[in-house]
């Protein structure tokens, strides 16, 4: 807890749902006859609106980037260290709004929100949403602050991939997309990952099909098996073995079951946390999402015809240790813009975080992040820049 | 700005695509962009200089050289630029060769060896010459090729590239009338425009 907010941070911050009252379309074929969206922003809109900044969450993600809802906080936004004063997301300078997507379980319509067709809670019967559905969204969410056009969408991870997605599907609505630890679609062994984490949650006894709330349960069990599962994709063997290397709880080996290695204890806690604080239908959704995401494959499976729809400015960034995502991924993502003849920056960064490395503030991260938002910032006025 | 690049810029087109094999802080390409309106790339493995490219407004994708440029396309590039920097590539030939795949055209520059400074410094001391412009001991240097406009030209004609232009300057960068008149010897550092 604070007892005074640090001079960077965007202070408290108190979120704001946004109705949208308009039925939209989705890629399965479903529609939402109308939805919330739960937003947060920092910084101020200038009068020309061309200072703002979307941020687009990864699986587990919320609209709560930056800041503190109250003094009693424990941390701030999960993005807080890249934005706020004098961040490389400058909120002197930018106007940043950061959204809980469409199928989330903080305040945005999703799963635990009531269908108003039923007058019953969605639960499973959501309409599994994709990448561009969001985009869709968020694009109702800029016409709503009369955004014409974004000075950047950034995304890490599954964030990244929204940026991308926006755009190939709006080129006229942004200057710059910041695609960070992220990937123009998921590896075989990445939809593996995932199905074990929907094959935890669905095979809990309590999960009922979804209905768990019928019951006034939770699949915490799997829920929590999902989170350590994937807490361990975002780790690097590295990070991992600094972290907790063979350290034990107690002295001797106890030749029992009970937890014995610390990393044991680490990610029983994750998961148990994870698994009051997180719905399980939203994260099957989210799961769904990121193993539909494929741009390329409405372009002949060539990701540079896909991106060359853009018309904006990229920068990729990777991190050595990131193997959920790795520099490969982005390397695929630079060569296609290369090929497409875009302009794009590509730094591949020393972390020893693995996939959570676009999370945390580190020297050289900063300084590129910092470096690209100046460009941003210079093209902000300048009319169809990239 | 460094003047063997003020030499080679003439050998821009305005509006062309230009790729700079280690564009080290962007220099080169942030001045044909105001100049002559290129769109500029530059690849460069230094964290410091990407960061500077990336705040100036230069293009530029982090990337070892040596592991091989086979990710991008042929004829990507109008122009693929690689200034003082051959000689430190584990095969300059396969560079070159790339290079001319990846674009219509090379430009290269290059520390001549058979300079006549360089040729007495072995032939009198012994030892492998260090000076103010070749200023690494042989342990610790990155040049690991040492070679000549002689030996530059013989690896043309052997894998049929066409010299479009050259000329030397000596260390000051200077285009002195006796550089041109003994190049091999006389010139410390070489500035070729090359092409299939």
């Amino acid at each position: 807890m604070p007892e005074s907010l640090p001079a960077n941070s965007v202070g408290i911050v108190t979120p704001l749902s946004i109705a949208f009252e308009q039925p939209l379309d989705l890629c399965s074929g479903r529609t939402l006859p109308r939805y919330d969206l739960t937003i947060e922003t920092y910084g101020e809109l200038n009068s020309s609106k061309s200072n703002a900044v979307l941020i687009c969450h990864a699986l587990s993600g919320h609209h709560h980037a930056a800041g503190y809802h109250s003094m009693d906080d424990k941390k701030p936004g999960w993005w807080d260290v890249h934005i706020g004063p004098g961040k490389p997301i400058d909120t002197n300078k930018f106007f940043v709004i950061c959204l809980n997507n469409l199928g989330g379980c903080h305040g945005s319509t999703g799963p635990t929100s009531t269908n108003p067709e039923t007058g019953e809670l969605y639960g499973p019967d959501f309409p599994i949403v994709t990448v561009r559905d969001w985009v869709n969204s968020q694009a109702r969410l800029a016409d709503h602050f009369g955004i014409k056009c974004w000075a950047a969408v950034v995304g890490g991870s599954l964030g990244g991939m929204q940026a991308m997605q926006w755009a190939i599907d709006y080129p006229e609505r942004l200057k710059h997309a910041l695609v960070i630890a992220s990937s123009p679609r998921l590896t075989a062994q990445n939809i593996a990952f995932n199905e074990v984490a929907r094959q935890a949650i669905s095979k809990d006894p309590e999960f009922n099909k979804g209905r768990y709330f019928d019951n006034d349960a939770i699949p915490k069990t799997g829920l929590s098996l999902a989170r350590m599962i994937g807490h361990i994709t975002y780790l690097s063997d590295d990070g991992m073995g600094s972290k907790f290397g063979r350290e034990m709880r107690q002295e001797k080996l106890s030749f029992d079951y009970n937890t014995q290695f610390q990393v044991e204890s680490y990610l029983r806690y994750q998961g148990e946390r994870f698994s009051t604080a997180f719905d399980a239908n939203t994260y099957l959704l989210m799961t769904k999402a990121l193993d539909y995401f494929d741009p390329a494959s409405e372009y002949e499976d060539d990701l540079a015809k896909a991106l060359g729809q853009a018309k904006c400015g990229f920068l990729v960034a990777s991190f050595t240790t990131d193997w959920r995502f790795s520099p490969e991924r982005s390397r695929e993502i630079t060569d296609a813009l290369v090929e497409a003849g875009k302009d794009v920056c590509y730094a591949e960064i020393e972390s020893n975080y693995g996939h959570d490395a676009f999370l945390i503030s580190s020297p050289r991260y900063d300084a590129v992040f910092a470096a690209y938002m100046q460009r941003v910032e210079r093209d902000m006025e300048v009319p169809n820049a990239s | 700005m460094r003047a063997d690049l003020e030499i080679i810029k003439p050998w821009f087109t305005p509006g062309s695509r230009v790729l700079d094999l280690g564009c080290g802080d962007g220099e080169l390409l942030d001045d044909l962009q105001q100049s002559l309106g290129i769109n500029g790339l530059g690849l460069e493995i230094d964290a410091d200089n990407i960061t500077a490219c990336i705040a100036r407004g230069v293009n530029v994708i982090e990337k070892n050289i040596d592991e091989g440029l086979a990710s991008i396309k042929d004829n990507t590039f109008d122009t693929v630029v690689m200034t003082q920097a051959l000689q430190v590539m584990h095969r300059p030939d396969k560079t070159v060769e790339e290079m001319l795949r990846i674009g219509k055209e090379g430009i290269v520059t290059f520390p001549n060896f058979a300079h006549w400074r360089a040729r007495f410094y072995l032939a009198l001391r012994g030892q492998m010459p260090v000076s103010k412009f070749l200023s690494y001991e042989w342990y610790d240097t990155p040049n690991i090729h040492f070679f000549t406009f002689k030996d530059f030209e013989r690896l043309c004609i052997d894998r049929n590239i066409r010299i479009i232009e050259r000329t030397v300057v000596d260390h000051a960068h200077r285009e002195r009338w006796s550089n041109t008149l003994w190049p091999n010897m006389l010139g410390e550092i070489a500035i070729y425009r090359i092409t299939r």
